[in-house]
């Protein structure tokens, strides 16, 4: 545990900030107190617009032109970092508070090698000389566990992979030696497998360093792994202060208990125990209601109790856990859904996707003098290849991989945005692996749609609402006359939960969940067989998200729609998906129900990618497995096995030399790997079940 | 009656815009210095036949300086006359005419043009974009004095011949800005989704994509009709105008310029009145960029 000195490293009393703003003040954090002892890592979370990034910005004292604080005290090893002139906060910002941000690529200068940026932290700080700041530049990139640190330091950022570069922007942070470290989301932007390992990199910091850390994150599931404490933010004020074991057993705030419900955790269940999303949205900061700001999405609301006066952070009867909420001693412990809506697993019909042996390649033209000499001008980069699989009508089909993986490159030839090199495509019958979209008839059109990723590109922002599911429907020909059209929108409007009176907005007057409810809404407008959703959720926020899943689920069971479900989080597939197809490099690593894929026998690619996806449940132990390396290029994959590069469980050279062969462990559960099903069959689960005894 | 009603079709539009909400009122007051010089010179070009106090042609007294009166009749010479004696104030007043006329019909249409390749070239890339970048890089490679006396001594110099020549000149340039946002737009989810429901190409360029371009072309276009009023001078000046005898700031400038020691104001006067017009659409483009800067 911690070790309590007389002065907490960091003190933030009754912090208010603002921005100050054409249209009048915005108070972004309100009333924000938090103690931190040295050493201790706290993590930060909430949704988006929450404020949990101006309060690092905050104790950085770096709000910006038009951000101030208002009110409150940052005390940072007993001084008030607000009296501090210029230099002396020049002198703590780097040196003994460090910030790491979301973009690695942000914030590396991409014009300077590594080991200028690295070796400039001490000799601007600490005046040392050059050949020790190399020195000391070597080993931190030894502690933050880079490979080959000499070749890194002469690299320059783009040489670099993402993971690589995140390493090295949090090795630069630890060279300042500093005694806090902020972190601001620093594992969003990459990988699963790569956010695994530089997850484990920061758990250990603080055990290896002792520097003091602030986790900000919008992920339970990663709190969980790094912290000791963690600060629930809701609107701008802190509602629920505690230790981790604390705040996960019993989460005691309504937003706290609402968080979890809408965490497709392993315990949910699509149709025993669907997600509960929070109903209404987030305030927006100058429409805050009075009293407590959860107040009108709480189920524990009381009139003339909860909407009086500000509500102070109030001591419960754990030991420094702190609740926002008057009712917390009255509020249920485990939240209450009125009943709670069970499900009729969908009823699986026959297929109507096949993909045999589907491949798609993109020549890559090399115009050099060498490349034509040596006949070798043109390569190609295999997207796809020997893709596969089947999907069933009314069936939800997955497929997960990491970023680069041809997931969305499939996506594009099954909606005819290209065309396969190679390969069967079956839909509905027909063989569409070879037809571009422009050759579809309306029918086929409309029975094939997509949902898509972000929500703020998918809605186009200069014509109106109704105006674009109206076009839908006239081009697939469900309707021709204006009135009926009309009316086909609002029925639409209706079936996505969105009042009548958007046909005639915007999309720049919606949120992001309400743009993605009209992505679905137009994907569902030709009565589609089959919709394929390309990381439909993975850009909203936690309780958005939790809504928008489960009116996807119940619009696709009102259809009897196939849904294709292209993710990159496993636990999001666990929870809705009934087939998972997982894909590595072009091709599929392991295909079989979900059942199947989250239990042995594993491919050993499925088996790392689930032990990196972080769980918000302290009764599930996961099993810890760290890939080492980089994803091999697609233009040059290795000859044999894809994964053999980065496999921990590689045999020998046959994994090199030759493709792994299908080995089926039951009808339609295929892993492609050269080990034994047998062996694979003995390896003990990634995730366990443990029933810590509460207390 | 033509030309009045095509001059009001711009500027009141332009005003709609800036007036039209309140909001960008308060908000720019470069953009509203800017607004009114244009309404001013706008006015002027609509009302001239009732403002103006004399005929623009007829000659009356030569070497007239500013603010004498007209010996042979009514009137005074507010900024004297040429040497022709041709009230100039009259001259101006009517110019007017022709610049606010022909600048925003002549960019009108090198938009058209510039529109119409850029988003194809956007849109299609490869052998068409590649064709199209190419004819451009070809005509902007050309000095542009060059090429405006080449066009219009092949094709003679008239109304319609000026508006073809700077057509020519500034498509080119529209072009590759067009091109450039469409490389961007295309890209987006809607227009992939706009796609997928199998909607034509034209209707994707400019139903999806284009009006979601128009932001940074509205600025361009502000800026460009100030160029255009120059190029008209400029034209104007090299003999290349509107034929005279019918007053054209620029054509006013070459006529006086070798008096321009001795009587001034015959040459400065026609100057002025293009700098302000000029710096009317400057500043409000300036303007309108301070705005869209700001949301």
């Amino acid at each position: 545990m911690t070790v309590h000195t007389e002065i907490p490293l960091l003190e933030i009393e009754g912090l208010c900030t603002s921005y100050f703003t054409r249209a009048g003040e915005i108070p972004a954090v309100v009333d924000f107190s938090l103690t931190m002892q040295a050493g201790e890592s706290v993590g930060l979370v909430g949704e988006s617009g929450c404020g949990k990034s101006t309060v690092a910005m905050a104790i950085m004292q770096y709000l910006g032109n038009n951000g101030d604080i208002v009110n409150g005290s940052i005390r940072f090893k007993g001084r008030d970092l607000k009296a501090l002139s210029k230099s002396e906060l020049q002198q703590v910002r780097g040196s003994e508070i460090a910030m790491i941000y979301q973009e690695p690529m942000a914030a590396l200068n991409p014009s300077l090698t590594i080991s200028a940026q690295l070796t400039e932290v001490p000799i601007v700080h600490e005046g040392v000389s050059q050949s020790e700041a190399t020195a000391r530049a070597v080993d931190m990139l030894n502690s933050v566990r880079l490979p080959d640190p000499e070749r890194v330091l002469a690299a320059y950022p783009h040489q670099l992979s993402g993971g690589q570069q995140q390493r090295v922007v949090i090795a630069m942070a630890l060279l300042g030696k500093p005694s806090l470290l902020l972190l601001d989301e620093p594992t969003t932007a990459l990988d699963v497998t790569v956010e695994a390992s530089i997850v484990s990199l920061i758990a250990d910091i603080s055990r290896e360093f002792g520097t003091a850390q602030l986790y900000i994150s919008h992920n339970m599931g990663l709190i969980l792994e790094t912290c000791e404490r963690v600060c629930v933010m809701y609107s701008g004020e802190a509602v629920e202060i505690g230790a981790v074991q604390d705040v996960f057993r019993h989460p005691t705030h309504p937003y706290t208990q609402g968080l979890f419900g809408c965490i497709p955790l392993p315990s949910c269940d699509k149709n025993a125990r669907p997600l509960v999303p929070i109903r209404g949205q987030l305030p927006l900061p100058h429409e805050r209601p009075s009293g407590c700001f959860f107040g009108p999405r709480c189920d524990s609301f009381r009139e003339n109790l909860c909407d009086q006066s500000l509500i102070p952070m109030m001591q419960s009867d754990r030991t420094r856990h702190f609740v926002r909420c008057v009712r917390w001693r009255d509020v249920p412990g485990e939240r209450q859904v009125g009943e709670v809506k069970r499900k009729a697993p969908a009823e699986i019909g026959e297929e109507v996707l096949r993909a045999d042996g589907l491949q798609k390649y993109y020549p890559v033209y090399d115009r050099s003098l060498a490349a034509l000499l040596s006949g070798r001008s043109v390569r190609y980069v295999k997207a796809n290849e020997a893709l596969s699989f089947g999907a069933r009508v009314r069936e939800t089909v997955a497929i997960v991989g990491e970023s680069g993986c041809g997931k969305s490159t499939f996506a594009k030839v099954l909606m005819g945005l290209e065309t396969a090199t190679g390969g069967e495509l079956l839909f509905a019958g027909d063989d569409i692996s070879n037809s571009p979209v422009r050759e579809r008839s309306p029918k086929q059109l409309g029975s094939l749609q997509i949902v898509f990723q972000n929500p703020n590109d998918t809605l186009n922002p200069s014509h109106t609402i109704g105006g674009q599911i109206g076009r839908v429907i006239r081009k697939f020909g469900v309707e021709s006359e204006p009135q009926k059209i009309r009316d086909r929108v609002y029925e639409l409007l209706d079936t996505v939960k969105l009042p009548r009176d958007f046909y005639k907005r915007r999309p720049r007057q919606l949120s992001g969940g309400q743009k993605q409810r009209i992505g679905i809404a137009r994907a569902f407008a030709g009565n589609p067989k089959m919709v394929i959703a390309d990381e439909p959720i993975s850009a909203l926020d936690v309780s958005v998200a939790a809504a928008v899943t489960e009116l996807l689920m119940d619009i696709q069971q009102e259809h009897g729609t196939t849904l294709l479900f292209i993710s990159h989080d496993l636990s999001v597939v666990h929870y809705l998906a009934d087939r998972i197809v997982v894909m590595y490099l072009g091709q599929i690593m392991e295909r079989g129900t979900t059942e199947e894929i989250f239990a042995p026998p594993y491919h050993p690619y499925t088996e790392a990618l689930l032990s990196a996806v972080p769980i918000a449940d302290l009764n599930v132990r996961k099993r810890e497995i760290v890939l080492e390396g980089v994803v091999p290029s697609a233009l040059n994959p290795p000859k044999g096995c894809f994964f053999a590069t980065r496999c921990p469980h590689r045999i020998g050279p046959i994994c090199d030399e030759e493709p792994p062969p299908f080995r089926e462990a039951s009808s339609r559960h295929v892993i492609t790997c050269h080990i034994p099903l047998e062996e694979l069959r003995d390896v003990e689960p990634v995730f366990q079940q443990v029933d810590v005894a509460t207390e | 009656m033509a030309h009045s009603v095509d001059t009001r079709g711009t500027v009141s539009s332009t005003l709609w815009r800036v007036f039209g909400s309140f909001k960008l009122l308060r908000e720019s007051w470069v953009g509203m210095i800017g607004t009114g010089i244009i309404v001013f010179w706008a006015v002027v070009a609509v009302l001239a036949p009732l403002i103006a106090p004399f005929e623009p042609n007829a000659t009356l007294q030569p070497f007239a300086r500013p603010f004498s009166d007209y010996a042979a009749g009514d009137g005074v010479f507010w900024l004297g006359t040429d040497h022709l004696g041709r009230d100039i104030l009259s001259r101006i007043i009517w110019g007017s005419r022709t610049v606010l006329f022909y600048a925003p019909l002549a960019t009108a249409s090198a938009y058209l043009v510039g529109i119409l390749m850029g988003v194809a070239a956007g849109y299609f890339r490869g052998r068409i974009d590649e064709f199209l970048s190419f004819l451009a890089n070809v005509i902007l490679s050309f000095p542009v004095l060059v090429l405006y006396i080449l066009v219009i001594t092949t094709i003679g110099s008239s109304g319609i011949n000026i508006i073809i020549a700077i057509t020519f000149a500034s498509a080119p340039g529209i072009m590759r800005i067009v091109r450039g946002l469409v490389l961007d737009l295309r890209n987006r989810d809607y227009v992939a989704a706009a796609q997928t429901r199998g909607e034509s190409p034209w209707y994707i360029m400019l139903v999806e994509i284009l009006p979601n371009a128009r932001g940074p072309l509205i600025v361009d276009a502000c800026l460009r009709l100030g160029y255009v009023v120059i190029t008209i001078g400029v034209l104007g000046f090299l003999g290349l105008g509107l034929p005279p005898p019918d007053p054209d700031w620029g054509g006013m400038i070459n006529e006086t310029r070798s008096m321009a020691l001795a009587f001034p104001s015959m040459t400065v006067i026609p100057c002025i009145a293009i700098s302000s017009l000029v710096l009317g659409f400057n500043l409000i483009a300036d303007g309108l960029r301070e705005i869209s800067m700001r949301d």
